[in-house]
């Protein structure tokens, strides 16, 4: 059972991988905290070739993607919103990259976010 | 502005809800058939339910995961839902359109009930900062002014041509001293230069020109948005200053019971209806009625004319919208119903006797009009960025009346269809329309004796291209090509930039084309309110022997906001030239006749409007602006400045609101000054001498003011003066006591004829 488990899990796996999708679908969540943070945010994913689509919501702090996942991948996309200063899950921007944003935008900050009622 | 399924839409994030959900159900499916072993597994149960007047209600149809998994299920119609359950999953996720998502902390596989809570609750408590009543956006390519229900409720009456009057881009004027309609201009140009849509559908056009303004009752009306300039190409090819645009309220937005009530010190008394209600889950209904009447005969200025029209209108509406949000579809269907009777002319004449003669002279205008408007639009669940709809109008309007001896009846029968795409090249800042559009206009036109019936029809097809690089930069390039059977194949393009270099501003540049063809009798419908005889010069064009207008128009805007002492301050610089390559001359300058011919020589209108807004004190806004016209025309012997233009215009408006308390209870005070310089009259030289004007009117300055007291959200009742300082033109009518002699004239206004009205009404509301 545990053998059959594993084999589905792998090809499973291994579908996915090599299926593409031209309008892949994910949902992340990213760091920020105000209207400056999102058109940041979305333009970083956007600029990212193979990204057609970036939405980010302020208030759920969830950034809605449509990409062609031939042409990219979710780790490219994080890449790329880190450097422009906004953190993900697994990836997280440098301190210079953070510390580029404007000082209204300084989500690690406590004081800036209660600054913006969260 | 343009997108016809934008009406009605919960949010803007709904679609891509809707589509996480099909993914996640579509993923979770896949799990399921893979991982049997699953199937054996815990499972969490729960239901979902909102609160509506103190009830729960189970909500079905929410979508409820494990946070960052594939893992869900949704609820069903009990909103009740049952998800695998593992350890490792401590984040469940419960969302649903229109309602804040939550997140939840989970331990065990304990069953949960959790209450969504929708998120029109919870902006009424995050909203904080105030959005301005009226706007010029900083981001479009385009110049828009939004003008929203606030700034309509700043001058309560009556109709959509009333609803410009605290706005200083268009002009409000008199078209004449007997019918009392209300002209609009937008760039020294009268309204037919506008094209005018409820919804994004034509509205105003062809017979209903000249009164179809007061056929759209101002309770009806949700927002407007003024495009200055060319406008895009995806509603067709006639505006040439620029786009008005009325959102009409939406059954499912507007209250379920509205109420207005109103009445005036000139006689004229209102009432307004709205009712909405929720018929199926997807299907709602609104039915709105309109009535007005005014019974008394007034003549304060003692010329023994009417100062306004006896008149009564009843206007019924009935909306159906379709929402459909899970699949992308929304719809409204809208019947319209009208009919209008007005009665003007000297204060002895009774039709049953006089009508026709010359006893006394007297005018009817009695117009009976009905209309029907369907739009579909879908948006892909999948790819929220497609988006297609279409949209189809007919209407019948048909007006019966006579002023004076001259008989004018008109009856046009309109179609009008459009199928349009949106969606990207590339990426989202890369969008763009097409699509095909059709219409059909049938006219059946009499002028006294004179029929000039005529059919036009017409296909396009229109491409607009949307850059937007998310940041200081966008443009819309459009193009249409149209087939008409009169105007023959022309192309259409239209460009708008916007570039913002610094913070708080807006460079705005366009130009475009336009063309159209002149419904000359409709348009200038005051000539026959004079004993002016009709002239068309021209005979070998297509539309009553002329040619049709062709028009570039270019602008240039500059809009800059900044703090002036820590409160919110914007300036706004505008230049707009309209240039005519061929216009229909309505030549009055000799007033014996008025002289209708294709242009020989040069035609423009030059615009320059600067506006300061400032956020004076809190909730305290000031607005002042001043315009310059420049509008001349070649007449046939020489050019000439438009007559009854004032060249120099300034406006104020000052309002206040005290601070909103919890019951919604508050007081709003509003006023407008508006002053016109002088304004050259046609000439009268061929006049009597004592039936001849000056060159130049007098300048004229009014005072509009308003107090609102709102009791509370429910009910509020107004109060105002229209021409507070009581300026009138001394004589409007030129010969009103010899109305049958060769110098009647009553299309000489330049400024207000009734003097200062003061009028109340109240709202209910019910949602």
């Amino acid at each position: 059972m545990k053998k059959l488990f594993l084999i589905t899990v792998i090809l499973f796996g291994t579908l996915s991988v090599t299926a593409q999708n031209k309008n892949a679908r994910a949902l992340l969540e990213v760091d920020g905290i105000c209207g400056m943070c999102k058109e940041r945010i979305e333009k970083a994913a956007i600029k990212t070739k193979g990204v057609k689509s970036a939405v980010w919501d302020m208030q759920t702090h969830e950034l809605s993607l449509i990409y062609d996942d031939s042409k990219t991948d979710l780790k490219t996309i994080k890449t790329n919103i880190a450097a422009v200063g906004h953190d993900t899950k697994d990836i997280k921007a440098t301190l210079e990259a953070y510390e580029s944003v404007d000082p209204c935008c300084r989500y690690r900050d406590e004081a800036v976010r209660k600054a913006h009622g969260n | 502005m343009t997108e016809i399924y934008r009406s009605g839409l919960p949010s803007k994030g709904w679609s891509f809800r809707a589509m996480r959900s099909s993914f996640s159900s579509v993923l979770f499916l896949i799990t399921m058939t893979l991982f049997p072993a699953f199937l054996q597994a815990q499972q969490l149960e729960g239901t979902i339910y909102e609160t509506t007047d103190e009830e729960e209600v189970p909500l079905p149809g929410a979508n409820v995961y494990w946070l960052d998994t594939a893992v869900g299920d949704v609820t069903d119609l009990d909103g009740k839902f049952s998800i695998p359950y593992e350890k490792k999953y401590t984040q469940l996720v419960i969302s649903y359109i229109g309602y804040q998502t939550d997140t939840i902390s989970v331990s065990s596989n304990a069953p949960i009930r959790h209450e969504l809570r929708s998120k029109s609750d919870l902006d009424e408590v995050f909203i904080k900062s105030r959005n301005k009543a009226s706007a010029t956006s900083y981001l479009e390519a385009q110049n828009v002014i939004n003008v929203s229900s606030a700034e309509l409720l700043k001058a309560a009456c009556c109709n959509l041509s009333e609803s410009f009057d605290t706005n200083p881009s268009i002009d409000v004027n008199f078209a004449d001293a007997v019918s009392g309609a209300r002209q609009i201009r937008m760039l020294g140009l009268t309204s037919p230069y506008i094209l005018i849509t409820t919804e994004n559908i034509p509205a105003i056009r062809g017979a209903s020109q000249t009164y179809g303004l007061s056929f759209i009752p101002g309770t009806w009306v949700e927002s407007i948005q003024i495009t200055k300039g060319a406008g895009s190409v995806v509603n067709g090819y006639e505006s040439i200053a620029g786009q008005i645009n009325a959102e009409l309220q939406k059954p499912t937005t507007d209250a379920k019971v509205f109420v207005n009530a109103y009445g005036a010190m000139n006689g004229r008394y209102e009432l307004n209806t709205h009712f909405n209600t929720r018929v199926s889950d997807r299907w709602s209904t609104g039915l709105y009625v309109h009535g007005n009447l005014r019974e008394e005969k007034f003549d304060k200025n003692d010329d023994g004319f009417l100062d306004a029209p006896l008149q009564n209108q009843l206007n019924l509406m009935n909306r159906w919208q379709y929402t459909d949000a899970e699949n992308g579809f929304v719809s409204f269907l809208n019947f319209r119903y009208l009919t209008d009777e007005k009665q003007t002319g000297e204060l002895t004449f009774d039709p049953e006797t006089d009508k026709f003669t010359t006893n006394a002279w007297g005018s009817e205008i009695d117009t009976r009009r009905y209309e029907f408007t369907g739009k579909l639009g879908y948006v892909n669940p999948e790819l929220p960025y497609q988006t297609m709809g279409v949209q189809f109008s007919y209407s019948n309007h048909d007006q019966e009346a006579y002023f004076g001896l001259n008989r004018y009846d008109i009856q046009h029968s309109s179609i009008y269809a459009t199928a349009l795409v949106n969606s990207i090249i590339s990426d989202t800042r890369h969008k763009f329309k097409t699509g095909l559009s059709f219409t059909y206009d049938a006219y059946d036109e009499l002028v006294n004796t004179d029929d000039y019936g005529r059919k036009e029809n017409s296909v396009g097809a229109f491409f607009e291209y949307a850059y937007d690089n998310l940041g200081d930069l966008n443009l819309t390039a459009g193009i249409r090509v149209d087939q008409h059977n009169l105007l023959g194949l022309f192309v259409t393009p239209r460009f708008h930039l916007r570039y913002t270099p610094w913070e708080k501003s807006a460079f705005r540049v366009s130009a475009g084309r336009g063309k159209r063809s002149a419904n000359i009798f409709a348009e200038n419908q005051q000539l026959f309110a004079s004993s002016r005889s009709i002239n068309i010069i021209d005979t070998g064009g297509p539309i009553y022997g002329m040619d049709p207008e062709i028009a570039w128009n270019y602008g240039f805007s500059y809009l800059q906001g900044f703090n002036l002492f820590n409160r919110k301050a914007d300036v706004v610089f505008d230049f707009y030239r309209t240039d005519f390559q061929n216009q229909i001359v309505v030549d009055w300058e000799n007033p014996r006749q008025v002289s209708f011919y294709n242009l020989e020589g040069e035609s423009y209108a030059n615009n320059f409007q600067t506006e300061f807004n400032y956020n004076v004190l809190e909730r305290l806004d000031l607005r002042l602006a001043y315009k310059y016209y420049d509008v001349k025309t070649e007449y046939q012997f020489e050019k000439l400045m438009k007559p009854l233009t004032a060249q120099h215009r300034m406006f104020a408006n000052v309002s206040y609101e005290t601070a909103m308390k919890d019951n919604g209870a508050a007081w709003k005070f509003d006023t407008t000054y508006n002053w016109l310089g002088e304004q050259r009259f046609p000439s009268t030289r061929g006049n009597a001498p004592v039936f001849r004007l000056p060159d130049y009117s007098p300048t004229v300055g009014t005072i509009n003011a308003q107090i609102t007291r709102v009791f509370s959200h429910a009910f509020e009742i107004y109060l105002g003066g229209e021409n507070i300082t009581n300026v009138k033109q001394s004589n409007p009518i030129l010969a009103s006591d010899f109305p049958f002699s060769s110098a009647f004239d009553s299309t000489l206004v330049y400024g207000p004829i009734f003097g200062s009205m003061y009028y109340a009404g109240l709202r209910f509301k019910l949602n």
